[in-house]
């Protein structure tokens, strides 16, 4: 994964009590290609914007999905990888000096007194802004979870979806389910230190790395550590197992219509992320589907001053491609700045006859 | 207009018109059927919008259940794959998939 190297605010802290309070021109939710190409578009209208988004890194799907797919539908790139055109647009926005808030997500919205905007975070920041852009694709992108009954009690005490602390693993029964590259260089990290590891696989072939493929069928050869073939259909612990809540004893896997069992203390699960929603279905606004509606001349929602763009919006005939990401964040913010700055007399301007721009890029 | 149905987990059935030339994920998605929610778009990089080809349409149609190599591996990410498992914005529709029924797994993730 490559990383982009945003810059993370020192108000990044998780929250302790009183929320630290932002004010800014905008707040853009979500750093995909939308999100990063509504810094640039607000910024040539002059105005600032604070970016928030619940992965390590900007780039959204393009970064964590498909970073080295190639894209062949932006105009100007007859080819160009995920990673490359957020790495440009990262660079196209950096004009502009956003602040970029990565690990946070957005919680609760209210509209104030002055018509401003309130949105708060989960690591405790409060940020107010006349224009709140919310350009957060399919949603936050989490772990996927399979579907197993009681999964919850057991999430966080010995299922897990990352590795935050390679300690709990030690000494520890370890079963790591999937065929990516998550799965497989944790599998190889992990296995001098587990009691027995057992990676668990749906197939022979892995769509990992091959060094790592090769890597992780050297040490099964040499006792290392096991590979099953086999899909996960259950979990057993907790009190049916004499173990207190939350505890595992073992995975229930199927193969080739055998069902059987893995013992296990610990399991990681490893089958990408989806999209979620989240809190942002709860603000209000007119939905459909996991979209919101926006006027199509201007991308406002159904509240004043909170615009959609990208996946994140509805509206006849929309497509979701990220070229109509970035027609939707330019009149986005032909709009929003007349929101942000009603005072002023606002005139359209092509980007080549702005002196700022030609100062900066010549 | 081609007939597809979609049946959820409980039994319960979507009947919707599908253009010849979109993809059965398109065809979901604009008639809102629950259970498919096609994060990516259809660019095959996520596996949500897996479906498993009813059992009497992949032997009427054995093509309908070939995976390409990048599909293949995006089903690693979907949950009881089956051999009849399809993400649903590689099938392409035609004419001769008037009538058909696939089904929508548990939870997409």
């Amino acid at each position: 994964m490559p990383k982009q190297g945003a810059t993370e605010g020192p108000e990044n802290a998780p929250a302790t009590g009183a929320a630290k309070v932002i004010e800014t021109d905008a707040l853009i939710i979500g750093a995909g290609p939308a999100g990063l190409f509504a810094v640039f578009e607000l910024g040539m209208h002059g105005l600032s914007a604070h970016v928030l988004d619940a992965l390590p890194q900007i780039g959204g799907q393009c970064t964590e999905l498909y970073p080295d797919k190639p894209i062949y539908d932006i105009p100007g790139f007859p080819r160009i990888t995920g990673a490359a055109l957020i790495a440009r647009l990262k660079e196209q926005a950096g004009l502009f000096d956003p602040v970029y808030h990565l690990r946070t997500r957005a919680l609760g919205h209210e509209t104030l007194e002055d018509g401003r905007h309130a949105v708060t975070t989960d690591t405790g920041l409060r940020f107010i802004a006349p224009v709140v852009v919310i350009a957060a694709g399919g949603g936050v992108l989490e772990p996927k979870r399979p579907p197993i009954p009681g999964l919850a009690a057991y999430e966080g005490r010995s299922v897990f979806y990352a590795v935050r602390d390679r300690e709990q693993f030690r000494g520890r029964n370890l079963v790591i389910a999937g065929g990516g590259d998550s799965a497989l260089d944790w599998a190889i990290e992990l296995a001098p230190l587990a009691r027995r590891l057992v990676l668990l696989h749906r197939r022979e072939t892995f769509r990992a790395a091959p060094e790592s493929v090769r890597r992780m069928r050297e040490m099964v050869k040499a006792g290392e550590m096991d590979f099953v073939l086999g899909q996960i259909r259950g979990l057993k612990g907790g009190a049916q197992a004499g173990l207190e809540e939350g505890a595992l004893a073992a995975v229930i896997a199927a193969h080739g219509g055998e069902t059987f069992e893995i013992p296990a203390e610990r399991l990681l699960l490893f089958f990408g992320l989806a999209g979620k929603m989240g809190p942002l279905a709860d603000w209000g606004l007119k939905m459909e589907g996991h979209r919101f509606v926006v006027d199509p001349a201007t991308f406002q929602t159904s509240c004043a001053g909170l615009y959609a763009i990208g996946d994140a919006c509805a509206y006849p005939g929309k497509l979701n491609l990220i070229l109509s990401g970035f027609h939707e964040a330019a009149l986005m913010a032909h709009h929003a700045v007349s929101r942000a700055r009603p005072e002023e007399a606002h005139t359209f301007m092509h980007s080549t006859s702005m002196a700022l721009l030609r100062d900066r890029l010549g | 207009m081609v007939k597809i149905t979609f049946i959820d987990p409980d039994g319960k059935k979507h009947e919707v018109e599908a253009e010849e030339g979109t993809t059965l994920m398109e065809a979901a998605i604009r008639n809102m059927v629950p259970g498919i929610d096609a994060d990516c778009g259809g660019a095959c990089a996520c596996a949500t919008c897996h479906v498993y080809v009813d059992p009497a349409w992949a032997e009427r149609l054995p093509h309908l259940l070939q995976r390409s190599e990048t599909e293949e591996d995006m089903l690693d990410f979907a949950f009881d794959v089956r051999e009849n498992s399809r993400l649903s914005c590689q099938i392409k529709i035609t004419a001769d998939m008037d009538g058909l029924v696939v089904h929508v797994p548990q939870q997409q993730g």
